[in-house]
C-alpha cells in the first residue's frame, strides 16, 4: 500500500495560518524513508505546539534509533494551532507527519511523549484529525497501535480510555523491541488481530497495557484493586533502564529547525537519573539510578553535534548538571576547546553552591555573565528540610554573594508553594530571603546594579514519589499565600525594587493535579473538556480552569469522587494508588517512611556520595549507580578544523582582490 | 555604573561577498528571520570565517536586504557577508548551498566591488499565479487598477495600521496571455500576472496589489495566490516595453566589472 503526501493539500491552507513554517518540515537532519522499504511505520508525536515539541530530546533520540533500525521508520508530528484545526477539519486535511507530510493514521504505531499531562487534549485532537478513533477499544487493524511514553506514562491511567499501550523509562531499546514484535506479528499475517498484537507486547512484562486489566472500586470511590484479565499478562509492569549511555550516544545529528524553537540550542545529555532524594521530584525518583555519561563521549557528542548542526549554544542536561562526576574536566576541557569560537556553553540544572559558580565562571570565559539560577525550592529551612533539599541559608548567601563578586549581575531563584506542612510564614522568609541577597549583593559587588528574581508556582504532588499521598494545596490558598509574598516583597523600600516577583497561579496546578493523580474515572473529563473546546492547556492563553471544572461536574456527577477528592485530598498508607501495579523500582515503603521522613523534618543524604538506603531500584531493577572518575581526559580528542578549510583563495590569487572597506 | 564590554581581539574584515539567493517551494513559507538563523548555522557548519562585531554579544557581520514576505518565493533575494580570509567566492557558493536545505537555494556569490547595493535594489519583477481565475476575470480587475489614479489599500505594519497608495509605484502590471488555458488537476484556470513595482515606503508588495485588485474589481481569488520575486535591480531606461522580466537590470553587475 503506498501512502501519498498530504502536502498539496495542506499547501494551500498554509497561507491562511499563522506561522506556516512550522507545518512544513524541512529541518537539518530530518530523515525521510521510503514508506514501502520498511516493515513498521512509527509516527512520533510530542503533543504540543512545534516550537516547544521540535527540540525535545526524548522524540529526537527515539526518531534517530528508529530511523537508524532496517525494519522501521519513523516519523514526527506536533499538534496543530486551532487556526489550522479549524481549516484541516473544513477540507477534510488528516493529522500528518512533518518529515513526508503522510497522514498519521496509515502509520502502525503512534509514540506519544508526554513530559506533561496539559497534552492530553492536544492528543485528543491529533486522534480525531487522523482519523483513529478516540477509545482504544473502537480501533481495528487498520488503525495505529498508540503509545504513550515520557514522565506522565508512569501513570496513564487518566488517559487509559485512549491509549493502546504505555511504556515507562527509557524509550531507546524499548522502541526497538516494540518494533521487532510488531514486524513479526505483520509479517506472521496479523494473527489474531489487534487482540494478539496487544497480548504480545504486554507478555514481555515491559509495555502496560490498560485494557489488560481491571480495576474494581469500593463504595467509598478508592480503588480496591488493579488485576490482570488475560493469561500471562503480568502483574505488574516494569519500567526501561539503558544503562550504558556510551553505547546510545543519541542524538548523533540533532534536528535544526528552520523555525524558531524555545530552545535555540544544541544539549548533550551528560548523565540520567539524579540521587538528591528531593521529594517533590519525580524526574528525580523515576529516572534511578544515575548513569553518567563519560568525559570523552560527552566531549565527542558536542563536537559531532556542533559539526552536525552549526548551533552557537550547547546546553550540559541533566536534572543536575553540577553533579557530575567529572564536571570540572568537562567543563575546563570543553571551554578550553571552543575558546575564540564563538561558542556558548551552558550548565542549565545546576544546585546552590560556589562550586557550581566556579563552573560558570569556567564556561562563560569570554562571554557575558548576565544572570545564575538557583532553585532553593522551599522558602523556609524548614521547608528545606521537608522537602530533602538541604540548602541552608548561609548556603545561599554565600553562594549569592559569590556570584555577585564574579561579575554576575542577576541571579534568578526558583520556589514552590503549597508544599506538605508549608504555612504562610514558610513562604513569607522568601522575601526576607530576596532582601539579604541584595543586600550581600550590593556590599560585595558595590553597585547597585544587580538583581534578583524570585520566580514560584504551585506544587503538585507527583506519583512515584514520597509526596504521592500528600494533600495538594487548593488553588484559593496558593493564591492568597501569594499575594502575601508579592505584598511584602514590595513593601520593602531599601531593597525591593531590585526584587523581581513572577509567579503562576494555583489553577492550572489543580488541573495537573487531578490528571497527574487520577485514576481512570478522570478520562471522562478530558474527553468531556476536549469536546468543549479545550486545546493547548499548558498555554495560558488557551487554558480555561471553568471549563475543566465544568467538564468535571458533569463527569463526576454521579459518582463518588470529584476534583477535590484527587487533588486535596490526602491519601492513607494502604489506599491503592491507581499507578501501583506499575512499578518504578521505587519500593512503596521506602516511599511511605521517606513520606514520614518529611513530616518529621528529617533528611536522607545522597545516596551517590552515601551508601544505599534502600529506595528499591537498584536491587529490583537490576542496575546500578553508574558514576566515573574514568580518569579520560578530552586531550586525545583530534583538532577542531581549521575555519576556511577549503574556501580560502589560494596564495597566488589573493594579490587581486581589492583593498577591504573595514567594518 | 554601566558595565564594559570586554574588549575583544577579533580579526579584521578582509574581504566582503554578496550572494543571491532564492527562497523556493514549501521553504517560501521561511520568515527573514528563519533564514537568517539558517545561514548563520550553515555558515558556522561551512567553516566560513566570518568577521564578528564587539561587544557582549558577538554576532557575524551579515547585512540584508528587502527581503520578501514570509509567504512568497524568490529568485532574487541578496545578502553580504564580511569575512576574515579572502575566499574563493564559488566555493562558497558551493559550500552554502550544499549546507543549507534544499529550497534555500544559493545562486550566485560575487566579491563586493562598489558600494551602495542597497541603492541598485531599485524595482521588483514579481508573478503572482491566481488558481482558478481566468485570464479574462484577471484582465478586467488589472484594466480597473491601471485605469485609477490611486488606489489605497491598508496593511498592518509594525507601526500600525497604515493606509497607502499601492497604484503609483506600479509601474508595469500585465495578464499573461500565453500562459496555458490549464494549470493542476481537472483542468482548472490560473490566471498569471506579471507585476513590476518600484521600492517606495512603505514598500508596496503583491499582497497590496491583491488587495487593491479587491478594491477597484472585487477580484477575490477562490484559494490563496502563488507569488515568486524574479528579479530586483535597477530600474532600466524604459521599463515599460519589452518582457517584464528585462524591466530591471543585474544589480550585480557593478560587482563583476
Amino acid at each position: 500500500m503506498s501512502v501519498e503526501s498530504v502536502f498539496p493539500q495542506l499547501e494551500a491552507l498554509l497561507p491562511l495560518v499563522t506561522k506556516p513554517v512550522q507545518y512544513v518540515g524541512g529541518e537539518l537532519n530530518a530523515v525521510s524513508k521510503p514508506w514501502e522499504s520498511v516493515a513498521v511505520h512509527w509516527a512520533l508525536m510530542y503533543p504540543d505546539a512545534y516550537e516547544v515539541g521540535v527540540p525535545n530530546q526524548g522524540v529526537q533520540i527515539l526518531y534517530e534509533v528508529l530511523n537508524e533500525h532496517p525494519d522501521a521508520l519513523a516519523e514526527r508530528t506536533y499538534a496543530v494551532w486551532p487556526d489550522l484545526e479549524k481549516l484541516m477539519r473544513e477540507h477534510g486535511v488528516p493529522q500528518f507527519s512533518v518529515d513526508a507530510h503522510r497522514p498519521v493514521g496509515a502509520f502502525d504505531l503512534l509514540g506519544m511523549s508526554f513530559s506533561t499531562e496539559l497534552g492530553y487534549t492536544n492528543m485528543l485532537t491529533a486522534l480525531d484529525l487522523a482519523g483513529v478513533p478516540l477509545h482504544a477499544r473502537d480501533r481495528d487493524e487498520s488503525h495505529p497501535v498508540v503509545v504513550a511514553g515520557g514522565h506522565a506514562a508512569f501513570n496513564p491511567e487518566a488517559i487509559a480510555d485512549f491509549i493502546d499501550a504505555a511504556v515507562l523509562g527509557d524509550g531507546e531499546q524499548a522502541v526497538l523491541a516494540i518494533t521487532e514484535i510488531v514486524r513479526d506479528w505483520k509479517a506472521e499475517g496479523r494473527p489474531g488481530g489487534r487482540e494478539e498484537l496487544l497480548l504480545r507486547l504486554a507478555r514481555t512484562g515491559g509495555v502496560y497495557v490498560p485494557s489488560f486489566y481491571d480495576v474494581d472500586y469500593l463504595p467509598d470511590g478508592r480503588i480496591q484493586r488493579v488485576a490482570p484479565n488475560r493469561p500471562g499478562v503480568p502483574w505488574r509492569v516494569s519500567k526501561h533502564t539503558v544503562m550504558d549511555l556510551d553505547e546510545w550516544p543519541y542524538p548523533k545529528a540533532p534536528l535544526v529547525p528552520l523555525a524558531e524553537s524555545v530552545h535555540e540550542r544544541m544539549s548533550v545529555e551528560i548523565f540520567r537519573g539524579c540521587t538528591r532524594g528531593c521529594r517533590f521530584c519525580q524526574a528525580g525518583m523515576i529516572t534511578r539510578p544515575v548513569r553518567e555519561r563519560s568525559a570523552r563521549t560527552i566531549a565527542e557528542m558536542v563536537d559531532n553535534g556542533l559539526a552536525k548542526t552549526g548551533y552557537e549554544e550547547v546546553g550540559l542536561l541533566s536534572l543536575s548538571s553540577a553533579d557530575h562526576s567529572e564536571i570540572a574536566v568537562i567543563a575546563k576541557g570543553l571551554a578550553d576547546r571552543y575558546e575564540g569560537t564563538e561558542t556558548g556553553l551552558s550548565l542549565p540544572s545546576t544546585r546552590v553552591d560556589a562550586f557550581n559558580i566556579e563552573l560558570a565562571n569556567e564556561l562563560t570565559r569570554n562571554g557575558r555573565r548576565s544572570g545564575l539560577t538557583f532553585a532553593p525550592e522551599g522558602g523556609s529551612e524548614r521547608m528545606r528540610k521537608v522537602i530533602n533539599k538541604m540548602v541552608t541559608e548561609e548556603d545561599l548567601i554565600r553562594t549569592v554573594a559569590t556570584a555577585y563578586g564574579n561579575g554576575w549581575r542577576q541571579v534568578k531563584l526558583y520556589f514552590m508553594c503549597g508544599l506538605p506542612t508549608e504555612t504562610d510564614d514558610d513562604v513569607l522568609q522568601i522575601a526576607e530571603l530576596a532582601s539579604r541577597v541584595i543586600e550581600t549583593g550590593r556590599q560585595v559587588s558595590g553597585t547597585k546594579d544587580i538583581r534578583c528574581t524570585v520566580s514560584i508556582g504551585g506544587f503538585v504532588p507527583k506519583p512515584h514519589t514520597p509526596f504521592q499521598w500528600a494533600a495538594q494545596l487548593d488553588h484559593a490558598t496558593t493564591d492568597a499565600r501569594l499575594r502575601k509574598l508579592r505584598d511584602a516583597i514590595r513593601a520593602d523600600r531599601k531593597y525591593g525594587k531590585s526584587i523581581g516577583f513572577r509567579y503562576h497561579d494555583g489553577k492550572p496546578g489543580i488541573v495537573e493535579g487531578l490528571l497527574s493523580r487520577g485514576d481512570r474515572r478522570v478520562g471522562a473529563v478530558i474527553e468531556q473538556v476536549w469536546r468543549d473546546g479545550a486545546r493547548f492547556d499548558g498555554w495560558s492563553e488557551h487554558f480555561s480552569f471553568d471549563a475543566w471544572m465544568a467538564a468535571a461536574a458533569t463527569a463526576f456527577a454521579d459518582g463518588p469522587v470529584d476534583v477535590d477528592w484527587f487533588t486535596t485530598r490526602e491519601r492513607e498508607q494502604n489506599e491503592v494508588l491507581p499507578w501501583d501495579h506499575l512499578d518504578s523500582g521505587l519500593d512503596k515503603d521506602w516511599l511511605w517512611e521517606d513520606w514520614q521522613d518529611a513530616l518529621a523534618e528529617v533528611d536522607v543524604e545522597d545516596c551517590r556520595w552515601t551508601p544505599c538506603y534502600d529506595c528499591g531500584v537498584c536491587d529490583q531493577m537490576g542496575t546500578e549507580i553508574q558514576i566515573g572518575p574514568t580518569g579520560v581526559t578530552l586531550l586525545g580528542m583530534p583538532a577542531l578544523p581549521q575555519r576556511g578549510e577549503g574556501l580560502v583563495v589560494a596564495a597566488a590569487s589573493v594579490a587581486t582582490a581589492v583593498d577591504p572597506v573595514e567594518a | 555604573m554601566a558595565r564594559q564590554a570586554p574588549v575583544r581581539d577579533v580579526a579584521p574584515t578582509v574581504q566582503r561577498l554578496r550572494l543571491r539567493y532564492a527562497k523556493r517551494g514549501r521553504l517560501r513559507f521561511t520568515s527573514t528571520r528563519d533564514f537568517q538563523r539558517a545561514l548563520e548555522r550553515a555558515l558556522r557548519r561551512t567553516g566560513v570565517p566570518m568577521a564578528y562585531s564587539q561587544g557582549f554579544n558577538p554576532h557575524p557581520r551579515i547585512s540584508y536586504t528587502n527581503a520578501a514576505p514570509t509567504g512568497t518565493a524568490s529568485e532574487a533575494e541578496y545578502v553580504e557577508l564580511a569575512v576574515t580570509s579572502v575566499l574563493d567566492p564559488e566555493a562558497v557558493r558551493a559550500a552554502l548551498d550544499a549546507a543549507l536545505p534544499p529550497g534555500l537555494d544559493v545562486l550566485e556569490v560575487v566579491e563586493v566591488r562598489a558600494p551602495d547595493f542597497a541603492e541598485r535594489l531599485q524595482a521588483s519583477v514579481w508573478v503572482i499565479e491566481l488558481p482558478e481565475v481566468t485570464a479574462e476575470v484577471a484582465g478586467r480587475a488589472v484594466a480597473a487598477f491601471l485605469a485609477a489614479d490611486t488606489v489605497h489599500v491598508q496593511r498592518l505594519t509594525k507601526g500600525g495600521m497604515r493606509t497607502f497608495d499601492a497604484r503609483e509605484p506600479v509601474l508595469r502590471l500585465e495578464v499573461r496571455s500565453d500562459a496555458p488555458a490549464a494549470e493542476g488537476a481537472g483542468g482548472a484556470p490560473c490566471a498569471i500576472l506579471d507585476l513590476v513595482v518600484r521600492h517606495v515606503t512603505p514598500s508596496v508588495r503583491p499582497d497590496d496589489v491583491l488587495a487593491a485588485l479587491r478594491l477597484v474589481a472585487d477580484l477575490v481569488p477562490p484559494v490563496p495566490s502563488r507569488v515568486t520575486r524574479l528579479a530586483q535591480g535597477p530600474l532600466v531606461a524604459d521599463a515599460s516595453v519589452g518582457a517584464a522580466m528585462d524591466a530591471v537590470a543585474d544589480p550585480l553587475a557593478p560587482d563583476r566589472s
